[in-house]
């Protein structure tokens, strides 16, 4: 195989989710940062085409002139992948979602995610299965976030959701991709996307998720509460795209003993 | 008449839901309402009458991951 065969490094490497196709492989989110300003230097900077938002109720009677965060992330310019953060229960879920598609001129892309609990931000695995089937029969192309479960993962796809979205570890820890095992068994056996969402919390966390296969990274709080958010961004973008030419790549053999890169003949000798 | 909106009580001289969004300063912004758990569709915010007792949700997208 010539360099120039080799996939990915030269051509174009994309992912498609519900039939859209995307360059970048990083999905971010816009909560947590200091203001809008940071939100797009960072989302630019990483060079996102998904972004996430959340849907809450609009001030009433104060703050009447504040600005709209979709006045600085342009529906026009982003997907925007509205999420179902908040709910704990697959009605106030599917509630969530068909506002959103008000909301956005019909959209019917969404991020669900019904949560167990407010001190793990585990997912509720029924209420989300039952929410996912509800969405589906609606319309929704429904990215759905969820444990680590080859088997909750797969039958999440077989519902018909366009993406998987398996934890790395708690929403907002930071901890890392705490079960790579059981996420390359997820993504072996998938035939819809596999993203990672949550738990990334710096950018080798990004680049371990992509090198066990990913389509994409999806991370909220690994930039935003980064010391230096776009910097982090920057990071984020590297170590995804170097995660993915390595997956590409093919890593080497994990051998227990030495193996010289040096030839072993030829050693000057006195 | 008296609303609910967003969970306070909002006494309203207006008839639809375009007036009531003009009466709270946020006319033309990018959001959705929910009249008695039911979504209005921005189209209908012109015509579609309010009454007394009425609960309405109105959300806009923030900040989320």
């Amino acid at each position: 195989m010539s360099d120039s065969q080799v996939s990915g490094a030269q051509g174009p490497d994309t992912f498609q989710v519900a039939g859209k196709t995307y360059q970048s492989r990083l999905l971010i989110g816009t909560g947590k940062y200091r203001d809008f300003d940071e939100t797009r230097a960072a989302i630019e900077m990483s060079g996102a085409e998904i972004v996430t938002v959340a849907i809450r109720r609009t001030n009433i009677g104060q703050n009447a002139g504040e600005p709209n965060l979709l006045d600085f992330i342009s529906p026009d310019q982003y997907t925007i992948l509205p999420n179902t953060a908040g709910c704990y229960t697959a009605a106030d879920a599917v509630r969530t979602c068909k506002l959103a598609r008000e909301l956005l001129d019909g959209h019917d892309l969404v991020k669900l995610e019904v949560l167990g609990d407010q001190k793990t931000l585990y997912p509720q695995m029924r209420e989300t299965l039952i929410a996912a089937e509800q969405l589906v029969a609606d319309g929704f192309k429904v990215m759905v976030y969820t444990n680590d479960d080859p088997i909750a993962a797969k039958t999440l796809e077989d519902m018909g959701c366009v993406a998987v979205m398996p934890l790395g570890s708690l929403i907002g820890s930071g901890l890392g991709i705490l079960n790579p095992h059981n996420i390359r068994i997820i993504i072996e056996e998938a035939n819809v996307p596999i993203i990672v969402d949550a738990g990334v919390g710096t950018a080798s966390d990004a680049a371990l998720a992509m090198e066990l296969g990913c389509e994409g990274v999806l991370m909220n709080s690994a930039i935003a509460h980064a010391g230096q958010p776009v910097l982090m961004a920057s990071a984020m973008k590297k170590a995804i795209e170097a995660g993915r030419e390595a997956f590409l790549a093919g890593r080497m053999p994990r051998k227990a003993y030495a193996s010289a890169s040096s030839p072993l003949d030829g050693v000057s000798k006195v | 008449m008296q609303l609910q909106v967003n969970g306070d009580t909002l006494v309203f001289d207006g008839e639809t839901i375009a007036d009531l969004l003009t009466r709270l300063e946020i006319s033309g912004r990018r959001l959705a309402v929910e009249v008695n758990g039911d979504i209005v569709p921005k189209g209908e915010h012109g015509t579609s009458r309010l009454h007394d007792g009425d609960t309405i949700e109105i959300v806009h997208a923030i900040g989320g991951g």
